[in-house]
């Protein structure tokens, strides 16, 4: 009869023992209930722990930081542009015994927060431009040459909040209110932003024609520098003939000139000798065998057939 | 199992088990034996566990961190005391973003499925879109924040990587984002995502954030194509130009060059002829000053006799016959020499 008991009373101590230690994991937090109500604030040592057997339970709650996935929502901007937006947060259990009354649990949590963070992103996007929800800063562009002069006006728009502000801004509203249910939240961001179907299609048409007006600038551009070239050809070709011509006739007048000099500085001595030396030579060169020559004889040269006649 | 030596081998437990019915003719020692060399055993394989040499072990004694080990064999506590999680601390690893590998190898295969494709799509700064593709390569920099500090952190990893890439390229122009801007970009997002990472603890390095294909989303890339196509058209019909400006100019240089030789050939021949005329001249006028008559006289015959013999037809008129000039017929050119 005595074994029997033993072993009840070991079955015993053993559930007792094993009910009354438990351990927390360095990613957890927890919280102990006795008949379902909180008692002895949070613990959040990790290691092994003793509560009260059976009366009392363990919840636990993670400590770690949470991932939050907003759902991909359509919202208008101000400027009446319709896009996606998909926001991720980071938040953690920071009050567990609050979190515990408020939501239970972590999809309780979950789905306050999906409240929360979804409507104050719609504030936010419905309150401010596109321009300002896509841009971070006002830094200019830098251009390749093709494009200089053809940006759009969204491109050198003043941004005066911007992405990081404005989500600083959807933080700032919405973990105003998460501590009411034991939540911190640390950090919401855009994921994503997407313009929805029909306003892609309309931007990329847009697009299109943007990249059709560079192209046909460039082939404008391209014909206007050839003819510039072509203009550029004339003109070097145009100076280059007429210097030649100018230097070339300059070149002879130049020496005309002194040939001129020459000759009269030589002829100068004896006009008169000079005339009937040039004579002889200029009758020398033009008269030939074609020449039929009258020769009356009181030339110089017959004087003498008519002097044997008689002197006149 | 043989059924020889199932008592010394490494078996599993659940193994023996089963046997165990099938060899009644044991002593209770030598099943106390067994059963003793059973929980030596188990002890030893709840308690050995080994290090590889790209790994930690972070070990965790009833939930609470204790110990990190190096690589290499260990023991720890058995029976769940201790718990050992190992984290490749040395290990390059990747996340791809728009793509997916299929099968990687000298002639890797990719994939674009639908989650991919959205992860690529995004807003340009003057309100464009691109499609934007990029790895993350990272190393796991402090296990213990990597374990304790986030939870999923591959999946937070990827939503920061994207915020990240995406803040940047929400800041450059759709060109800048295609082209130029390319280096800049996937240096600024790495920081960011840096940044990000520091900021949450999630215990990780980012050794480099590299952007893989970057197009115009699919319907618009035919109007970019025509733009490089405009640039080459614009290229070539200014080459052409040049070529055409090459070819004229030199040529007109060279025979403007010409002109100017041939003037300084006419130049020194016009310049020597008046030099060689005056001297000749000089030199016979000093002689004639001698006996300007004589000479005179001399010239004029010695021409006559030279040159009468060349003409053709020679008239002899008489002072007196002069009346008949107007009735000769005369054939050539007629020329009347009178001194």
């Amino acid at each position: 009869m005595k074994k029997p008991i033993l072993v009840i009373i070991g079955v015993v101590l053993a559930i007792g023992v094993f009910s009354s230690v438990y351990t927390v994991s360095e990613t957890e937090q927890v919280i102990i209930t006795q008949f379902g109500r909180p008692v002895g604030g949070v613990i959040t040592d990790s290691g092994l722990h003793v509560k009260l057997p059976v009366i009392q339970n363990v919840y636990r709650f993670d400590k770690r930081w949470l991932e939050f996935d907003g759902d991909p929502n359509e919202i208008p901007t101000k400027d009446k542009k319709y896009i996606w937006v998909d926001t991720y947060a980071r938040w953690r259990v920071a009050d567990a015994l609050r979190f515990y009354q408020a939501v239970r649990d972590e999809r309780g949590g979950q789905s306050r927060l999906d409240d929360i963070v979804d409507g104050e992103t719609r504030n936010a996007i419905a309150s401010f431009d596109l321009i300002e929800i896509v841009r971070s800063s006002s830094r200019e562009f830098q251009l390749t040459g093709e494009l200089e002069g053809i940006m759009t006006a969204e491109a050198v728009a003043e941004i005066i909040t911007g992405r990081e502000a404005i989500s600083q801004q959807i933080l700032k509203r919405a973990s105003a209110i998460t501590p009411e249910f034991g939540v911190e939240l640390v950090d919401v961001r855009f994921k994503r932003l997407n313009y929805t179907e029909s306003v892609q299609g309309a931007v990329f048409q847009r697009m299109i024609t943007e990249r059709k007006r560079i192209a046909e600038r460039s082939r404008s551009e391209g014909q206007g520098r050839a003819a510039e070239i072509l203009g550029q050809k004339e003109r070097d070709v145009l100076a280059a003939t007429s210097v030649g011509y100018r230097t070339a006739e300059e070149l002879k007048g130049k020496a005309d000139a002194i040939a001129t000099d020459t000759y009269a500085r030589a002829y100068g001595r004896d006009p008169g000798f000079y005339e009937f030396f040039k004579s002889m030579e200029t009758l020398k060169a033009s008269l030939g065998k074609d020449t039929t020559v009258i020769l009356s004889t009181d030339s110089d040269l017959l004087r003498f057939m008519s002097a044997s006649r008689g002197k006149r | 199992m043989a059924r020889g030596n199932w008592g010394d081998g490494p078996i599993d437990i659940g193994g023996n088990k089963v046997q165990l019915p099938r060899l009644p003719n044991l002593s209770t020692g030598s099943i106390r034996l067994i059963a003793g060399g059973l929980v030596v055993l188990f002890l030893l394989m709840t308690s050995y566990y080994q290090v590889e040499p790209e790994e930690v072990g972070v070990i965790q004694r009833f939930g609470a961190y204790a110990r990190t080990t190096e690589p290499g064999p260990h023991l720890k506590i058995p029976f769940g005391v201790e718990t050992v999680q190992k984290v490749p601390i040395q290990r390059q690893l990747k996340m791809e973003f728009g793509f997916r590998t299929v099968s990687a190898g000298q002639r890797s295969e990719f994939a674009q499925p639908a989650a991919a494709q959205a992860e690529s799509l995004m807003l340009t700064g003057d309100l464009n879109v691109a499609v934007v593709e990029w790895i993350v390569q990272f190393r796991i920099r402090d296990p213990k924040a990597f374990l304790f500090n986030v939870r999923d952190v591959p999946a937070t990893f990827r939503y920061m990587s994207e915020a990240a890439v995406r803040r940047v390229v929400g800041d450059h122009s759709v060109d800048e984002v295609i082209t130029i801007g390319r280096a800049e970009i996937a240096l600024e997002a790495k920081e960011e995502l840096q940044r990000l990472c520091d900021l949450y603890g999630i215990g990780i390095q980012v050794t480099q954030l590299i952007l893989q294909d970057v197009n115009p989303p699919d319907p618009v890339r035919p109007a970019f194509n025509e733009v490089n196509q405009a640039i080459q058209e614009k290229e070539r019909a200014i080459n052409e130009a040049w070529a055409d400006y090459n070819q004229a100019v030199p040529r007109a240089q060279g025979e403007a060059e010409q002109l100017v030789r041939a003037a300084e050939g006419y130049a020194l021949e016009r310049e020597n002829h008046a030099l060689g005329d005056s001297k000749r001249f000089e030199a016979l006028y000093a002689e004639y000053r001698k006996a300007p008559e004589v000479t005179r006289k001399r010239m004029y015959l010695e021409m006559m006799t030279e040159l009468l013999p060349q003409l053709g037809q020679k008239v002899i008129l008489d002072e007196k016959a002069r009346g008949v000039l107007p009735l000769l017929q005369l054939g050539g050119p007629m020329k009347e020499v009178t001194q």
